[in-house]
């Protein structure tokens, strides 16, 4: 066995080791005769051997047997011992170890050694690593070294307190007298640790309020008088204590008034006075403009502060307009004039080379967006845009969007905007943006012209971004005879044929670039250009070849089944294909929105699909049938191949909401399934026309396969709600069909209509007995609605 | 509040770690590793502050060490700032012109300032004075 050498020979060995297979063999041979050692329990050399092991510790190797040698070393008498010991247990151990306990008694007996240094230790070592339980054991005696020791162990004691009251909140209450009484000193590092303590501690104790004005005049002291050598720093008597007396100060003064007035003008001398050429100087500032920003200052107070956060903005030195804009960007909805004044620098910062520096930049630039400099902030962004870093793209895109949609000095230039956007960072937008877009273009009808031109154009040019290509194609589908008109008013002319534009969607269908959804649009887009510009199915039905996937071949069946088999061709497909109109812009409903898109395809068929080739009548019926999802009889469509019906019976019930939309006539009244009973359905639908009067409609369905006869229905309301209603008819209720759903309440073809003064306040409940007779047996059932929903 | 204290080296040389928070071993390697690969990109054009994980880092180069403090999100830059010159002024102090080889072989004496300065997670001493 090698004899243990002194720690900087072996620092030294292991720093010559040329490569770290020879470096571990070193370390190996070492940590094996420090091992040896501490089992010999060899009394000179224990510290070294100790030192050792931490240096091979800190370069990364496990060093676990060491935690019981620092264990008995802590306890030893001699102090060399004892201070390499604390150093290991603060390395080594940490709160999850158990040997971490053992050492709770050694600290508390060397709390209370003669020598301060000892004590200073243990000090060091609880707030370093203090557990929980060690904290708790150990609280009084910290307390006590708090009042009653020289300046250098109270230091230490104040900082310790901070790590217990940090495990433990509880025990903050335990020393804020002490704390208190602390402030009295007049030993920065001791002022230090108690502003600490009460910071982090025990600032909640309602007795801290009245530590303001003592913090006031220890401020004022350090910033008026007393110029004290050792604590200056680069003219600024220790600004780490200005700092943090500032900080407590603004935890103090946040909900307090009279705290608040207290410091009003302490405040205002530090901006004044504080020097700002160094970086010091700066920070008190920084500081001081965070507490004015945070507590009920007065208005004079605020606007030095947002001052002095230009002043900042105009510095050279990148740290400090960096932390300026953090600071402005908490204040720019509140104090949004102040912040104007300095647009033109925070866009300018957008050029600067440091990424979170145009972090800052571009979030307080579309904050400060608003309808007078719409314009040019765009043109900044848009710049912005095309040069920033990819993590900020998506983030700049939707930014530009709201922008855009919210302050939009005209309708042509927000779709430009949009469209260069598109552009430059197609890929990285959300994917509510095509939607949004889609509306838009459908809301200016005077553009349509114009923009179908500029995306034809884009999409020649780069077929890489799917969501412009989404865009174009919808567009191409929906104007493409605008497109081959050739002279519009805001473009230049171009001639387009129409195998130009047919060959343009054959690219994007068949192009590998193209997603799934994209290829969908170019698949729909196709199918109305069927009406507006060509009829030539054969042409179609080459494209309709080409493409691939599951859900894209479904629909291809199914477009050219409605190509081939549609009875009247051109009259039927002309209604079904007809322009979209305007949709509604639907804010709330995001699985509107956002299925809105890739759903459309589908919904434009559904109306052709299900209207049969017989008879006309009962498209309506069917329509409404649709609309109200019942599951009824499907009429047999004996002209559509199974696999289409199987298609729509998948879509319906999804965009069913859609269609209703779509088709905007129906305003959905709050319904209430009362009874549903052999085969009888009874809902009914409220609406409150005014104040006084409701209207409640009662519907019966039928929905089993033989007639329903001798129905007759009765309802009653309580007193308080007088009503008046004409005699419920006696119908039959014949089979497969609704019985005469109407809501629009004027004609007798509802089966029960019941006006009702009722004025809001009361509470209305209904009784309703009804009796029928279905297949030969008489039924008679009553029912009592309760609750009116919404009401 | 300070969560850690790193000096690292160029190279990703650890010369001082001073964790004021609890960590595992083998998370407290993945951080060293962390730092390195964040700190070491940056040149003179960024500023002193990085946002990592959900703190900060605020950094300085002296020659070819890093020293790198990691706070909380709502300190104050400016004053870590500072404290890190502060710091490496009293180590020029006490090693009389300090130098990377000063901080390996006496790595307990800096940990012995490094302790009389901060502790707990917050700056304890502002003046230089050895003895205070």
């Amino acid at each position: 066995m090698s004899p243990s050498i002194p720690l900087q020979e072996m620092i030294r060995a292991i720093r010559s080791a040329r490569t770290q297979c020879e470096e571990r063999g070193v370390i190996q041979r070492e940590c094996a005769a420090i091992r040896a050692q501490f089992r010999q329990s060899d009394n000179g050399s224990r510290s070294h051997n100790l030192a050792k092991l931490l240096y091979v510790h800190m370069l990364g190797y496990p060093a676990h047997f060491g935690q019981m040698e620092c264990v008995r070393m802590i306890a030893s008498s001699r102090y060399s011992e004892k201070r390499v010991g604390y150093l290991g247990a603060m390395m080594l151990l940490d709160e999850k170890q158990d040997a971490s306990l053992l050492i709770t008694n050694s600290i508390k007996n060397d709390l209370s050694h003669s020598n301060q240094y000892v004590q200073s230790l243990a000090l060091c070592t609880l707030a370093c690593m203090g557990s929980a339980e060690m904290c708790r054991d150990l609280a009084p005696e910290i307390d006590r070294l708090l009042r009653a020791s020289n300046s250098y162990i109270k230091k230490k004691a104040a900082l310790c307190a901070v790590h217990i009251v940090r495990k433990v909140q509880d025990l903050g209450e335990l020393f804020a007298p002490a704390a208190r009484s602390l402030l009295a000193e007049k030993n920065h590092g001791v002022l230090h640790g108690a502003v600490i303590l009460i910071t982090d501690g025990v600032c909640f104790v309602l007795c801290m309020f009245q530590t303001v004005p003592e913090l006031v005049q220890i401020m004022r002291s350090l910033t008026v008088s007393g110029y004290s050598p050792e604590h200056d720093v680069a003219g600024v008597s220790d600004p780490f204590l200005q700092v943090r007396i500032l900080r407590l100060l603004r935890i103090l003064g946040r909900h307090c008034e009279t705290a608040s007035d207290a410091m009003n003008d302490l405040l205002a001398q530090v901006a004044t006075n504080t020097d700002s050429t160094k970086t010091v100087g700066n920070a008190v500032l920084y500081e001081t403009v965070l507490t004015v920003l945070d507590i009920k200052s007065e208005s004079g107070l605020r606007v030095l502060a947002v001052n002095i956060l230009g002043r900042f903005l105009l510095n050279n030195d990148r740290n400090i307009r960096y932390i300026a804009m953090t600071s402005l960007q908490k204040i720019v909805n509140t104090d949004h004039n102040a912040v104007q004044r300095h647009r033109g620098t925070i866009v300018d910062c957008l050029k600067d080379h440091d990424a979170s520096v145009k972090r800052r930049a571009l979030e307080l630039s579309l904050a400060l967006v608003s309808a007078s400099n719409i314009r040019s902030m765009m043109k900044e962004l848009l710049l912005f845009l095309s040069s920033c870093p990819p993590e900020l793209r998506s983030h700049t895109a939707s930014g530009i969007f709201t922008a855009a949609e919210r302050y939009a000095p005209s309708q042509r230039w927000h779709i430009d905007t949009m469209l260069h956007v598109l552009t430059t960072a197609g890929g990285d937008v959300r994917d509510e943006t095509v939607p949004n877009l889609i509306q838009l273009i459908t809301n200016t009808s005077e553009l349509h012209c114009y923009t179908v031109h500029k995306l034809y154009r884009a999409l020649l040019t780069d077929i890489s971004q799917q969501p412009l290509v989404q865009v174009a194609c919808w567009c191409i589908g929906e104007y493409g005879d605008l497109l081959l008109r050739g002279e519009c008013q805001e473009t230049e002319p171009v001639q387009v044929s129409e195998d130009d534009v047919l060959d343009a969607l054959e690219t994007v269908l068949q192009s590998h670039m193209s997603s799934p959804a994209t290829r969908a649009f170019a698949l729909t887009a196709t199918m109305k250009l069927s009406t507006r510009i060509t009829d030539n199915v054969e042409l179609m039905f080459k494209i309709f070849k080409t493409g691939s996937g599951i859900q894209l071949r479904k629909f291809m069946i199914f477009f050219l089944l409605f190509l081939k088999n549609v009875l009247s061709p051109s009259v039927l497909r002309a209604a079904v294909l007809e322009r979209m109109p305007v949709i509604e812009k639907n804010s709330g409903q995001s699985n509107g929105e956002s299925a809105g898109a890739k759903t459309e395809p589908k919904i434009m068929v559904k109306p052709g699909e299900t209207s049969p080739p017989q008879q006309p009548v009962n498209q309506v019926c069917d329509l409404l049938d649709l609309l109200g999802g019942s599951e009824g009889p499907a009429q047999p469509n004996p002209a559509q191949s199974t696999t289409a019906a199987g298609l729509t019976m998948n879509t319906s019930s999804a965009a069913g909401g859609d269609l209703l939309d779509l088709l905007g006539g129906f305003q959905p009244t709050p319904t209430l399934s009362v009874y549903e009973k052999n085969g009888v359905n009874l809902t009914l639908q409220y609406e409150r026309q005014s104040d006084a009067v409701l209207t409640v409609t009662l519907t019966a369905c039928n929905s089993t396969d033989s007639d329903i006869s001798s129905f007759s229905l009765q309802a009653a309301v309580p007193k308080v709600c007088p009503q008046r209603r004409p005699s419920p008819h006696h119908r039959s209720v014949e089979s497969g069909r609704r019985g005469d759903l109407d809501l629009s309440q004027s004609s007798s073809a509802s089966l029960f209509t019941a006006f009702h003064p009722c004025p809001i306040q009361v509470h209305l409940k209904m009784r309703i007995r009804i009796s029928y007779t279905v297949q030969g047996s008489a039924f008679q059932d009553m029912v009592q609605v309760d609750s009116f929903q919404g009401l | 509040m300070i969560r850690f204290i790193l000096i690292q080296n160029r190279a990703g040389k650890t010369r001082l770690a001073k964790w004021y928070m609890q960590f595992d071993d083998d998370e407290k390697q993945k951080l060293i590793e962390e730092v390195h690969a964040v700190v070491t990109v940056r040149d003179a054009k960024h500023t002193n502050f990085v946002e990592f994980r959900n703190f900060k880092i605020i950094y300085r180069r002296y020659a070819g060490l890093y020293f790198c403090i990691c706070v909380d999100v709502t300190d104050n830059n400016l004053a870590y700032l500072e404290g890190i010159h502060n710091f490496v002024e009293v180590l020029n102090e006490y090693f009389h012109n300090v130098c990377e080889l000063d901080l390996v072989f006496n790595f307990y004496k800096v940990y012995t300032v490094v302790d009389e300065m901060f502790l707990a997670g917050e700056i304890r001493e502002t003046s230089q004075t050895k003895d205070s």
